[in-house]
């Protein structure tokens, strides 16, 4: 039924042939003839949403369409859905899609078939970073005071909130598990909001949320940054409290937690599309990525700024993927 | 329905769509119940499996479907009560035949123009409406919801291989 | 009252020309998508939102937050005109909206929903002037136990009611449960009941069930009925809506109750949905004569819009203060802040001051000028009754189809629909009951994670259900109301056998 749809702007072309043979204008490169489809795996609200919608909104600002972009809320099956619409949709440049880390877990976790490789990779848009969170009122200063704590706790005492099951947060937890040496417990909501607001009310002991999604209860003082869980410690040095800018977080390998994760913010194709297609959305991106806008939603959330297509992308995709399998591996989320 | 002649006093007798409904959740509830079985239908250290829940919804499901199956024969010979009488049942047809054919062609060729022939049957075969009537009603609602949902909302309809053709 | 300072203030920030001009818009809108089964506030958003970039965040907010009241007040339309709930929290007003139009009371029906609702924002609006910081407060109280009591709480106010066979009442209920499994178990991330079928992934979505249970199951016992909706003799009176007005009057403890579900619901965030089905139930339990519910009872349509329109004005509460969405469309408005720059929080409050009251001042204004919008409409409604069936029913078999394929743009759904319809028509002729397999439907889902999200917290044990007075009294609650019939029926069985034997 894709198929046919793509066949879109067939009516409008003839026109617009028509018209071209008075006006003789060069051959111009490939560009939508119709709304593009900006498909988003997850629920609204969420970190992917959230993007989506950013991005849906400065496009149109800034007129770097001609067409309108519709955002689409495919969330079924931990995001299955949303993937499996695109790769049913082969050979349509109508259609785009952003991932999230599900990209490699729904596939692993629950054996629906799809995996990236049956999509087109346009570009990666940013890096999400994970923050080891605590309320502000718990008496683990330091990702060291809290380790040492799980450590010498009983198992199970200690609860992590995430989002979903057998994902990103999940893994996370399973890995600090192996550091700590102690089971921790737990919790998967439906949406990172949830999760922040969950650890706000005490109904938890910490999070693995992403920057964005716990950056105002921090600003009011709910909640306590731990540790960042990546190499180096996050560039933006602007304070967010009174005391602190997301550059004063440790990383967690610092503080003797050896736990490194990011997330990929990335946009995806269906198959078959043409390179000419490719390059057009890898333009678009380029050029949202120049906004002052989108810098300033890239530093409020704390973003990992790393621009990346064509093959370089593909091999970044590939590596994340090999690391995905073997995480999960190790944890026993993999389909039975 | 008030005329007492032979036609309306006869027709389908309850008992049937009766048991049919309750074989039918029966049958859903065994679906159920096959794959609770799968997951896990136990009571782990943390709480319940995946299967835990919707393998007591199942089991209930089909014992109050078996429940009314049997009440259902227990009264099968004196049941006497009508589902609906033949011209009843006659109609209600007469509105789902077009409606299923409808759901039908929508999967094939698109919302579009399985909408505009249902509404002209509709107008023709139920109505007394003129051709030019039919021929507007039946054409503006298509339109209308094109330019509605497609052109304002931007939400995408189903579309099948004639809107294709024209390019859309 | 530093608060009416602020709201003075914000009054004097929204109440422009302009301002005015941008809610009319918004409005509009709103009842148009609530109207419309399948389209939600996120498409009205979409289409406002390249306007807005040219506004001020003020302005803004105020024009799309005015989508969002038009849809509350939209969605009780179409379920009171042809029994299909535009939105999923007008459910409940079917239950006696439709049967009134049926009785040719459309006009009356109307305007009691659309007052409840105005009544319900507007108690909302007041709380959240007021008492914004304690419910705030109030709000992160609630952990998961916390939900499963509310939601159990939810389900034992509504069931045992119903004057359908029990066995029947338990299947259409089991069904519903079973329904709302399927699909992807968010606790261990499993999939259950898929079979393998990509369709089935997304599971069965509440609005699909809805709109063919309801309204295509009503087309076929029309058609059953004799060709011609019963409301059509609808006498459209300008006047209807002061004499629905003088009765409403008669309801001021269905409208407190109402009002204190609705608002407590928004603010949890449990949602309009269950809110409205408990208030529904609450009523019929505290009413005196419980039998006209169903029949076109002027209080069941009151009960519900009210409590529905009070939890989704409340809902904006912990979106503006916690940054979680009490419902979709609240997502999208969530976004829309983001996109302005403002991070909605516990400092926006603070922070945005002009912004915050100007957006309060506008849930006034915006539900003021709703009322008179949709009221004045109500003749225009009442009339669309009048248009021949042989016109009418196709129309609503189509706008069905494009309900069912726009929620997740899916041919299955549409067929779905289709066998939803037929099971809708069969169970209403058999007298299984619509309402709990509806209501299971919605609940199941969340009640399950809720249930074993507590489990993960207790490592398993039940006593975490009574662990608090929060907790505790809410359950407590839930099983009284459970047990209240099943006491209720064992009376009567006795009385019954009493002058049996006498």
């Amino acid at each position: 039924m894709n198929d046919k749809i793509a066949a879109s702007g067939r009516l409008f072309a003839a026109l617009g042939f028509a018209l071209a043979a008075f006006s003789a204008a060069p051959a111009a490169a490939w560009e939508p003839g119709k709304p593009v489809e900006f498909v988003v795996p997850a629920g609204t609200g969420g970190g992917a949403d959230q993007m989506a919608r950013f991005l849906q909104g400065v496009i149109a600002k800034h007129k770097l369409m001609s067409q309108s972009m519709v955002v689409v809320n495919k969330s079924g099956g931990a995001g299955a859905e949303g993937f499996l619409e695109i790769k049913g949709a082969k050979g349509d440049p109508h259609k785009i899609i952003i991932t999230l880390s599900n990209l490699f877990t729904t596939p692993l976790a629950t054996a629906v078939p799809f995996n990236w490789r049956d999509l087109t990779p346009v570009s990666m848009l940013a890096l999400d970073e994970f923050v080891l969170w605590v309320n502000a009122e718990s008496p683990y200063k330091t990702a060291k005071d809290y380790l040492d704590a799980v450590k010498a706790g009983a198992p199970n005492a200690f609860k992590m909130g995430g989002t979903g099951s057998k994902q990103e947060d999940h893994i996370i937890t399973v890995m600090l598990e192996k550091t700590a040496g102690k089971k921790i417990t737990y919790i998967p909501y439906k949406g990172g909001g949830d999760v922040a607001v969950q650890l706000v009310g005490k109904h938890v002991t910490s999070t693995v949320n992403n920057p964005i999604e716990a950056e105002a209860h921090w600003r009011a003082g709910k909640l306590r940054p731990l540790c960042v869980m990546d190499a180096e410690r996050m560039p933006y040095k602007a304070k967010v409290t009174g005391d602190m800018s997301w550059n004063d977080i440790p990383t967690c390998k610092s503080a003797g937690v050896n736990v490194d994760y990011l997330m990929l913010r990335g946009i995806f194709m269906p198959s078959g599309v043409s390179q000419e297609q490719v390059d057009f959305y890898v333009g678009l991106f380029r050029k949202v990525r120049e906004l002052p806008e989108w810098k300033e939603f890239m530093e409020k959330g704390a973003f990992k700024q790393t621009f990346m297509s064509g093959k370089e992308y593909a091999d970044w995709v590939a590596k994340n993927e090999a690391l995905h399998v073997g995480l999960m591996k190790d944890a026993g989320f993999l389909a039975k | 329905m008030e005329q007492e002649n032979e036609a309306a006093r006869t027709g389908l007798a309850r008992r049937w769509p009766e048991a049919g409904v309750a074989l039918l959740l029966m049958a859903g509830g065994i679906v159920v119940i096959t794959d609770s079985l799968r997951v896990g239908i136990g009571w782990a250290d943390d709480g319940p499996l995946a299967g835990y829940f919707p393998f007591y919804i199942g089991l209930v499901l089909v014992l109050a479907s078996a429940w009314n199956l049997f009440q259902a024969a227990r009264h099968w010979k004196k049941d006497v009560v009508l589902f609906a009488t033949w011209p009843e049942l006659r109609d209600v047809v007469s509105m789902l035949v077009p409606m299923t054919i409808f759901v039908v062609a929508v999967a094939f060729l698109g919302l579009y123009l399985p909408s505009a022939l249902l509404l002209a049957y509709f107008m023709r075969r139920h109505g007394s409406f003129g051709w030019l009537a039919t021929l507007a009603i039946s054409a503006g609602v298509p339109v209308t919801a094109f330019l509605l949902f497609e052109r304002w909302f931007l939400v995408p309809l189903a579309k099948g291989p004639i809107e294709a053709w024209l390019g859309f | 009252m530093e608060e009416f300072s602020n709201l003075m203030h914000g009054f004097s920030v929204a109440l422009t020309w302009g301002n005015l001009g941008f809610m009319l818009v918004g409005l509009l809108l709103g009842v148009l998508i609530g109207v419309l089964p399948g389209l939600g506030g996120a498409n009205g958003v979409a289409i406002l939102l390249p306007l807005t970039f040219s506004m001020n965040p003020t302005s803004a907010i105020i024009m799309l937050s005015c989508i969002y009241w038009g849809a509350l007040f939209g969605g009780a339309i179409t379920s009171i005109l042809f029994n299909i709930p535009g939105e999923p929290w007008s459910v409940a007003t079917t239950f006696d909206g439709y049967p009134m139009a049926q009785q040719g009371r459309a006009g009356e029906a109307l305007t009691a929903a659309f007052t409840s609702s105005f009544v319900g924002a507007l108690f909302a609006v007041i709380a959240i002037t007021f008492l914004a910081p304690l419910l705030a407060r109030f709000a992160l109280q609630f952990g998961p136990p916390e939900f499963f009591a509310v939601q159990m709480l939810t389900f034992c106010s509504f069931v045992g009611m119903s004057k359908d066979p029990p066995i029947k009442t338990l299947a259409a209920m089991m069904l519903g449960f079973a329904l709302a499994a399927v699909g992807m178990d968010s606790v261990t991330g499993q999939l259950r009941m898929t079979y393998g079928f990509p369709q089935l992934l997304k599971g069965f979505d509440f609005l699909i069930a809805v709109i063919g249970l309801f309204g295509i199951g009503e087309i076929l016992l029309t058609m059953e009925e004799g060709l011609s909706f019963k409301g059509k003799s609808a006498k459209i009176n300008p006047r209807v809506v002061w004499h629905t007005w003088k009765e409403l009057f008669r309801y001021k403890r269905t409208f407190l109750r109402s009002v204190l579900i609705g608002c407590w619901m928004g603010i949890t965030p449990g949602g309009a949905t269950p809110a409205s089905f408990m208030s529904y139930g609450m009523a019929r339990r505290g009413a005196r004569d419980k039998d006209a519910f169903g029949k076109g009872n002027i209080e069941g349509v009151v009960a519900p819009e009210t409590a529905a329109h009070a939890a989704g004005t409340s809902a904006l509460l912990p979106m503006l203060t916690l940054g979680i969405p009490g419902s979709p469309t609240a997502a999208v408005l969530l976004g829309g802040l983001l996109i302005w720059g403002l991070q909605p929080g516990p400092l926006l409050f603070v922070e945005q001051k002009d912004f915050v009251w100007g957006l309060i001042a506008s849930m006034y204004l915006g539900n003021l000028v709703g009322l008179i919008v949709v009221l004045t409409t109500v003749p225009f409604w009442a009339a669309i009754l009048r248009i021949p069936f042989s016109i009418i029913a196709p129309v609503i078999v189509v706008i069905c189809a494009i309900g069912a394929y726009t929620v997740h743009n899916s041919i299955f759904d549409v067929i779905m629909m289709l066998v939803f319809g037929v099971l809708g028509y069969l169970f209403k002729k058999l007298r299984y009951p619509l309402a709990p397999l509806v209501l299971a439907l919605v609940l199941g889902d969340m009640a399950e994670s809720s249930f074993r999200q507590s489990m993960l917290l207790s490592q398993g044990g039940l006593s975490i259900f009574f662990s608090n007075w929060l907790v505790g009294s809410l359950m407590v609650l839930a099983l009284f109301l459970l047990v209240l019939p099943g006491w209720g029926a064992f009376k009567n069985f006795l009385r019954a056998r009493e002058a049996r034997g006498a």
